[in-house]
């Protein structure tokens, strides 16, 4: 170990070309919501356009590379640890981030919508909606005119659970595939990591069907006041961080079939493997909170 | 194996590349600990002349020079520049310049996501700046952005400053991730975690708060997005929602930011006090444990800022002394560094100077701190020029000077010259002076009752705001000479030796001066 000398990677153009994808993806992104509020046709949607496809790219080629670098056997077990270590601390960065979320469901929940009501040592903000109501799920908000309050809510033992159900066994056969994986028994790593791409598939076609029931027959919106704006935050992003961990079980997928990852080195694999463990955890506390509770 | 030792040994003959492509590609830790520093400074003066703006306005009552909405604009900008732009920045620079030298790793663990972490700032930057030149200006609600100042009633730029916000998280999140991964991975054999320079110490600590809490701002500034443009009412009472919200995450992420902007300041005063004091650093272990105590505490204390805004009595108490708690680890370091200096043989180069004036400056910033932390009291100072007065006394002559003492510290090792002493000691002592003309006089027009972020005030505060002014531009204008001493630094000088210092305590300190361009191929053995 201690004689071991150290890889550095050699000059790289891909960390400038992101720099300006994200500049083009951000700037693209606020010019087109501001157009959309000032109802000006500009050029932010093309922008954005461009930022995405440069990313998507960049994505592709300094994957690329490093995936390379991994085949031909440059890496050391250190740096094995290193992006161990990084990966852990970016999903831990995620945790927060949804962190914030939950927070913020809880203090409405707990304090805020209540003290809007009149109760406990803040109840004087009741004066603001005299004979306003605190309920959970807030159905009638204090002003119905400018956010009107959803009829239903999502009922959780429909397609809720039956989406819970898909994203558990999801995770199950992600194991199922990494254990085949320590076996080295190929046929089945690519069966078990294809069902685990069919189920996030399936998950996500039923969140989409129930943001559209959500939307036209049950009148939850994101201006449905809070409940509708914690509730499409909350299952948004997570909806958005599923996508992007079909994408990531869908490039493993197809790196198993060019005969990537060995029984003993694969940390590509496990890494997308947190990465979903992570996904489903969130949607636990999603199920329990946002939709039981 | 052996591909192994050749790509770094190919690597090892070749200096930096030449050009612009150097800086652009570059993978090398010095070189985008270089671009960090410059980048910082570049935003140091930009920040610096928003806040002459303000000073001069503020020189007199009235209005002279600029208007109130330009005014708002300015103290908004030169908040979120000196954060984000030039603090932060410039200590990340000096993460990447000195981590891998004193823990003897050939460079950062990530270095391709270290040069993505740098050249994301410039073009956050350069979007947020640009809010200034469009319709309706430059974001104008505070650097704190309150709601519903900055969603209902926010200038259409407020959506860019949302945007320029996220890629700074994301260049924060990343530059933490490596700085973790280095530290957690990258030691030399015989490296213990409890032999680390107290620098390592602190930014391994100051990582963790940065990943904790990054994703909080960004959370918080999605809220705001959607409230403004897509018909969502978290801050909004009429929906359910709380504009009081806004102030708890916000400062979820808020008072652990400034930690992240004080704790790798422990770290470089930690670094310099026992050099000049040549005795060993007394209590290193306290040290330590005082930084995570520090840390765990900044997550329980956020809603001090938020004292006025009407939280239950047990809210109030709760962050009262929850905050008080603070005192004890800061005391502990105080109490350290005065320990570390007590008959010792004392020099005052330029570095020490600066290290010296941030303990005496950062604990008045400290008592301030506690004063404005005792909830009754905090009714009367909430929101004046006394909340000014101590916050910029724990930043200018606390991080600031901090990383000032840094940078001469460290200078004659990244240039292999000697800075001027003479120079310094001006610098220091004009920087001394202007930061306490500037910012002693806010104390006292602050309990007297002037408020914030006011571009006019009443006539019985003419007199401390104009010699406070008169500070803010000998402080301002002495940085020039900051710029002049490293500039003339880098171009020639005395040759440093490898120890630069007298017998000074560190790894960074066995390699050449200059520190060649990859410092330890093979990692060094530590006894």
């Amino acid at each position: 170990m201690s004689s071991e000398a150290y890889y550095v990677p050699s000059q790289s153009r891909w960390p400038i070309l992101a720099s300006i994808a994200l500049f083009l993806l951000a700037y693209g992104a606020g010019s087109m919501i501001n157009g959309l509020s000032s109802e000006e046709s500009g050029s932010g949607g093309m922008i954005l356009l461009a930022g995405a496809v440069l990313m998507a790219l960049i994505l592709i080629g300094w994957f690329g590379n490093v995936i390379n670098e991994s085949m031909s056997g440059l890496y050391s077990e250190q740096m094995d640890r290193s992006f161990r270590w990084g990966m852990s601390w970016f999903i831990f960065s995620e945790v927060m981030f949804f962190a914030a979320f939950f927070g913020t469901l809880f203090y409405v929940r707990t304090l805020a919508v209540p003290w809007l009501g009149g109760e406990g040592e803040k109840g004087v903000s009741n004066m603001l909606w005299e004979g306003f109501q605190a309920q959970w799920p807030l159905m009638t908000t204090p002003d119905m005119e400018q956010f009107p309050g959803p009829q239903q809510v999502i009922d959780p033992w429909h397609l809720p659970l039956l989406n819970t159900v898909l994203l558990v066994a999801s995770s199950f056969t992600v194991t199922v595939a990494h254990k085949a994986l320590k076996n080295n028994s190929r046929n089945n790593i690519v069966l078990w990591l294809a069902v685990t791409v069919m189920l996030a598939g399936a998950f996500l076609f039923f969140q989409a069907a129930e943001y559209i029931e959500a939307y036209e027959e049950l009148g939850l919106t994101l201006h449905a006041g809070i409940y509708g704006a914690t509730f499409f935050v909350l299952t948004g992003f997570h909806g958005l961080h599923v996508t992007l961990g079909t994408f990531m079980l869908l490039v493993i997928w197809l790196r198993v079939l060019r005969g990537h990852f060995e029984p003993e080195n694969h940390f590509g694999f496990e890494a997308v493997a947190w990465y979903w463990h992570f996904v489903d955890v969130v949607w636990i506390g999603l199920f329990l909170f946002v939709y039981i509770l | 194996m052996t591909t192994l030792k050749h790509s770094v040994e190919a690597e090892h003959h070749h200096g930096p590349a030449k050009g612009l492509s150097r800086w652009f590609y570059t993978t090398n830790h010095k070189d985008i600990g270089s671009m960090y520093l410059w980048f910082s400074f570049a935003m140091f003066l930009t920040g610096g002349c928003m806040a002459l703006m303000i000073r001069a306005e503020l020189f007199q009552p009235g209005l002279q020079l600029i208007q109130p909405d330009f005014f708002n604009q300015m103290t908004t900008m030169h908040g979120l520049i000196m954060v984000f732009g030039a603090v932060m920045p410039a200590f990340v620079g000096l993460a990447n310049w000195m981590i891998p030298m004193m823990i003897g790793a050939p460079d950062m663990a990530l270095p391709r996501m270290n040069n993505w972490s740098f050249w994301i700032l410039p073009f956050a930057f350069a979007m947020m700046l640009s809010t200034l030149f469009m319709a309706g200006g430059a974001p104008n609600f505070g650097w704190t952005f309150y709601a519903p100042l900055s969603t209902t009633y926010a200038p259409p730029s407020v959506t860019f400053f949302i945007f320029a916000v996220h890629m700074m998280g994301i260049s924060s999140i990343m530059g933490a991730i490596n700085i973790i991964a280095t530290i957690l991975n990258l030691r030399a054999p015989g490296m213990t975690m409890m032999k680390l320079p107290l620098f390592v110490w602190t930014w391994l600590i100051t990582a963790f708060l940065l990943i904790a809490v990054m994703p909080v701002l960004a959370g918080v500034v999605t809220m705001m997005l959607m409230d403004i443009h897509f018909g969502t009412s978290f801050f909004n009472a009429a929906g359910g929602g709380d504009p009081v919200l806004f102030q708890h995450v916000f400062w979820f992420f808020g008072h652990p930011e400034v930690y992240i902007m004080i704790l790798p300041a422990f770290g470089i005063v930690s670094e310099i006090i026992p050099t000049f004091a040549r005795k060993r650093l007394f209590g290193y272990a306290s040290m330590v444990y005082a930084t995570a105590s520090i840390a765990f505490l900044s997550f329980i204390v956020w809603a001090h800022h938020m004292f006025t805004v009407g939280m239950p009595l047990v809210g109030e108490v709760f962050f009262m002394f929850s905050t008080m708690l603070i005192a004890v680890p800061t005391g502990v370091k105080v109490f350290n560094w005065v320990a570390t200096m007590f008959r010792g043989s004392m020099t005052f180069e330029t570095p020490m100077l600066f290290a010296l004036a941030f303990v005496v400056l950062f604990t008045i910033g400290g008592f301030s701190g506690l004063m404005l932390a005792i909830a009754p009291a905090d009714f009367q100072y909430h929101d004046t020029y006394f909340v000014v007065a101590h916050f910029h006394y724990v930043l200018v002559p606390g991080a600031v000077f901090s990383i000032m003492a840094g940078a001469y510290y460290w200078l004659p090792k990244w240039t292999g010259n000697m800075y001027s002493e003479a120079l310094g000691k001006w610098h220091f002592w004009l920087s001394f002076v202007g930061v306490n003309i500037t910012f002693f006089p806010m104390h006292f027009i602050g309990l007297a009752g002037m408020p914030r972020r006011i571009p006019d005030y009443a006539l019985q505060f003419a007199d401390f705001n104009a010699i406070a002014s008169v500070g803010a531009f000998i402080f301002g204008f002495s940085q020039l000479l900051f710029l002049y001493i490293v500039i003339r630094c880098i171009r020639g000088g005395d040759k440093a030796t490898d120890e630069v210092w007298e017998d000074p305590e560190g790894l960074e300190w066995t390699v050449a001066s200059p520190a060649p361009y990859h410092t330890f191929s093979e990692p060094p053995l530590v006894k």
